[in-house]
């Protein structure tokens, strides 16, 4: 009884995943596209519950759903004035190729998946939360602090990347600029 | 569920991913398929973990995580400076490096 409900359970996510990722893919409104991606996440947080793995289900949730599509939602209404947010797509010669790519590497990595022989078919006892913050902070701690200097760097990286170049701040910027196209503001300087 | 079920939703989710790097003129929209690929390989990663009674493929996955978050995060600065300077953020059209 329960395997079957675990069957039916683990297809329905795997098809709301699968056709929310060909949305992502296919959708022209960029909105729409990042609402999809949203979609993905939250149903791949689902799969990690079904993996045992609560504890990546919640990161998966706050990251994700939390952070990232509020910053990409954030990047779209930034780069994109008209309110349709569509968006011109590929010629169809480009599409088939990319198709053509994806299939081809589906195909190589199921025959791969299906080929490896004595993959286990059965799930083994699985760590708990306490086990796994253990770990973060004894076996990987190094791992652990370098990920911290990384993220402070792509914070300071991203600060010194979006932010407008002040001339008066920034005195005379060396060597010939981008010839900037701001649109709908007066050009500084 | 076996094992391969898993495998097989993570290796679609990435080709998925795949075509999208691959046909997606816009940046934010090439960005949110690199997003679907990262996600199928923490998918993998959290399989396996499971069935090997493992915690390391989880704890790779949470590092996973946090390094695509810093990727996304870098990704949009580039793409608002890309739109600063050019008024559109059409990859395709942007190839003022290109020899």
């Amino acid at each position: 009884m329960i395997s079957i409900l675990e069957t039916v359970g683990f297809y329905s996510v795997a098809i709301v995943i699968l056709y929310s990722g060909f949305r992502v893919v296919t959708t022209r409104n960029l909105v729409h596209t990042v609402l999809w991606l949203g979609m993905v996440l939250g149903s791949t947080a689902v799969v990690f519950l079904m993996l045992s793995a609560p504890f990546l289900a919640a990161i998966q949730i706050i990251l994700y759903t939390g952070g990232i599509l509020t910053l990409m939602l954030f990047g779209v209404m930034l780069t994109h004035r008209d309110y349709g947010f569509t968006t011109v797509p590929n010629d169809s010669r480009t599409q088939l190729q990319a198709a053509v790519l994806g299939v081809f590497t589906f195909g190589v990595l199921a025959f791969g998946i299906l080929a490896t022989p004595n993959l286990p078919s059965q799930p083994a006892a699985v760590p708990n939360t306490q086990k796994l913050g253990e770990a973060f902070l004894t076996e990987h701690v190094l791992a652990f602090e370098v990920l911290s200097l990384l993220l402070l760097a792509a914070v300071l990286g991203a600060i010194v990347l979006a932010r407008k170049q002040d001339p008066q701040v920034d005195g005379e910027v060396d060597g010939p600029r981008i010839p900037s196209r701001r649109v709908g503001q007066p050009q500084k300087g | 569920m076996e094992l391969t079920h898993y495998l097989l939703l993570a290796a679609a989710l990435f080709s998925l991913g795949l075509y999208g790097v691959a046909s997606r003129p816009n940046a934010v929209g090439l960005l949110a398929s690199i997003e679907l690929m990262a996600n199928a390989v923490n998918l993998n990663l959290v399989a396996f973990s499971r069935f090997q009674g493992q915690q390391t493929g989880q704890i790779f996955a949470l590092f996973a995580t946090a390094i695509t978050v810093a990727e996304v995060v870098v990704g949009l600065a580039l793409v608002i400076v890309l739109f600063r300077s050019r008024g559109d953020v059409r990859l395709d059209l942007a190839k003022e490096l290109k020899g």
